[in-house]
């Protein structure tokens, strides 16, 4: 059987339900004092809000470039990347809330940790509404690069400030103050080939919306001309 | 170009807006008349009651960052819309231009401060038992939030439906500095120890340090067309 290029969507496909299913029938998580079998959550929970962090971090590398470049191919990427960032918070907010329901008794009761992603959402959707409002498509890439890095430069103050300097109850971070993880063997190679998987998916992902909004746009000078 | 004329030029800016400032009084009395007319529904509603400091805190953020906000933005929409914005750009460097508009915000911030501050705790029946940690916090609060404005500003004079635009990007970022600012206010109304407060002001000091600098390396590319 000849191997075409798209082998590593196979690949990936066959690797996610291999995590799903460890991450379901792994017997470890219901033996953890308190969270019990709710603590299963950290195998696509964790994943979630880290690649919200990358996209956003791609979305900053890719504004700066635009500003040195003036392509505005890196605000393809830039926007594209925003874009799917903010999706991520969204289902990391969404899976927070929902096993914050089954431990902390309350879908919402504003913990840093949730007080932290919640503005994170806000400073992203401002980036949208921003982007809305200018019209020239140079202006537009321009501006929202530079709001972009700025939006991305609070991003450490949410993520590993606010919740270290206020009482959070959120259980301790992977990388957490000790700098060791408290997690089991066999734990942690779920939670790290879910962590892959999921980065690997994210960036599938982005390049098939980059590939889309580019087809757009050429589609609209053609139709132009 | 040295350090001596950045500094001067950015004086005349400041001096410039100044005397623009005193000949409409545009933002001065739009922040004011917000102000005042805020703390008097306030005060007339909940005035009698004796109030804790957990209500009587964010209520002095609240009435001083949404006036605060309502004239910061002028500085940088009225150049735009009194067609001066080419010659500035003309005339000076991108830095000076932004560090005299900075300082102007700040000084509007601090004439807002310092009438409605003393009027607030007079007309609520409050007092501040650790004034110092009061007057610092309020301080370090102010820089952090008349940067974010002014660089927001510039990003959104640019754009189309200004002032809605305005009040959407800017109050997301400003967030977390509502959030120390209010908590460490509490904390200074009910009389604190220093080392108690350290935390609000390390995250609200940080945050201005970051976005001051941050503000200075990007205007260029906002200022420049």
């Amino acid at each position: 059987m000849a191997l075409n290029k798209d082998w590593w969507k196979y690949l990936l496909g066959l690797w996610m339900t291999a995590v799903i299913l460890g991450a379901f029938l792994d017997p470890q998580p219901g033996k953890i004092k308190m969270l019990g079998q709710t603590s299963r959550i950290l195998f696509f929970h964790v994943p979630t809000a880290w690649l919200a962090t990358v996209a956003f971090l791609v979305s900053a590398i890719n504004s700066i470039q635009y500003l040195r470049k003036q392509s505005l191919r890196y605000d393809v990427w830039a926007a594209s990347s925003a874009q799917i960032g903010l999706i991520f918070s969204i289902l990391a907010t969404v899976t927070g809330s929902i096993w914050a329901s089954k431990i902390w008794h309350s879908f919402w009761n504003w913990d840093p940790r949730e007080t932290s992603i919640f503005i994170l959402l806000l400073i992203y959707a401002a980036y949208f509404a921003l982007r809305s409002a200018i019209e020239v498509e140079e202006q537009k890439a321009r501006l929202s690069a530079v709001y972009s890095i700025i939006a991305f430069v609070t991003v450490p103050f949410f993520i590993f400030i606010v919740p270290r300097i206020y009482q959070s109850l959120h259980p301790d971070p992977i990388i957490n103050s000790q700098g060791k993880i408290n997690m089991d063997g066999g734990m942690q190679i779920i939670f790290f080939s879910s962590l892959i998987g999921f980065t690997a998916l994210f960036f599938w992902i982005l390049r098939m919306k980059v590939d889309l909004v580019l087809m757009k746009i050429q589609n609209r000078k053609e139709t132009l001309d | 170009m040295n350090r001596f004329v950045l500094i001067r030029n950015a004086y005349i800016v400041f001096r410039k807006d100044v005397n623009l400032e005193f000949r409409t009084r545009y933002a001065m009395n739009a922040i004011l008349m917000f102000a005042i007319t805020t703390l008097t529904a306030i005060s007339f509603s909940i005035g009698p009651l004796s109030l804790k400091s957990q209500v009587l805190a964010p209520l002095l953020w609240i009435i001083l960052f949404f006036s605060a906000m309502s004239g910061l933005s002028h500085i940088f929409i009225r150049e735009e819309e009194q067609q001066t914005a080419d010659t500035l750009r003309l005339v000076t460097s991108p830095t000076s231009v932004f560090l005299g508009k900075w300082l102007f915000n700040l000084l509007l911030l601090f004439g807002l401060e310092i009438l409605i501050v003393p009027l607030f705790l007079a007309m609520m029946g409050a007092s501040a038992n650790s004034a110092g940690i009061f007057l610092l916090i309020l301080f370090i609060g102010s820089l952090g939030l008349a940067s974010v404005a002014t660089i927001i500003a510039a990003i959104i004079s640019q754009a189309s439906a200004k002032g809605a635009l305005f009040a959407v990007v800017s109050f997301p970022i400003s967030l977390p500095i509502l959030i120390s600012g209010i908590h460490g206010t509490r904390l200074a109304m009910d009389g604190v120890q220093f080392s108690d407060c350290l935390s609000d002001l390390q995250v609200l000091f940080s945050f201005s340090v970051v976005i001051i600098t941050l503000s200075l390396l990007l205007f260029d590319s906002i200022w420049r067309k």
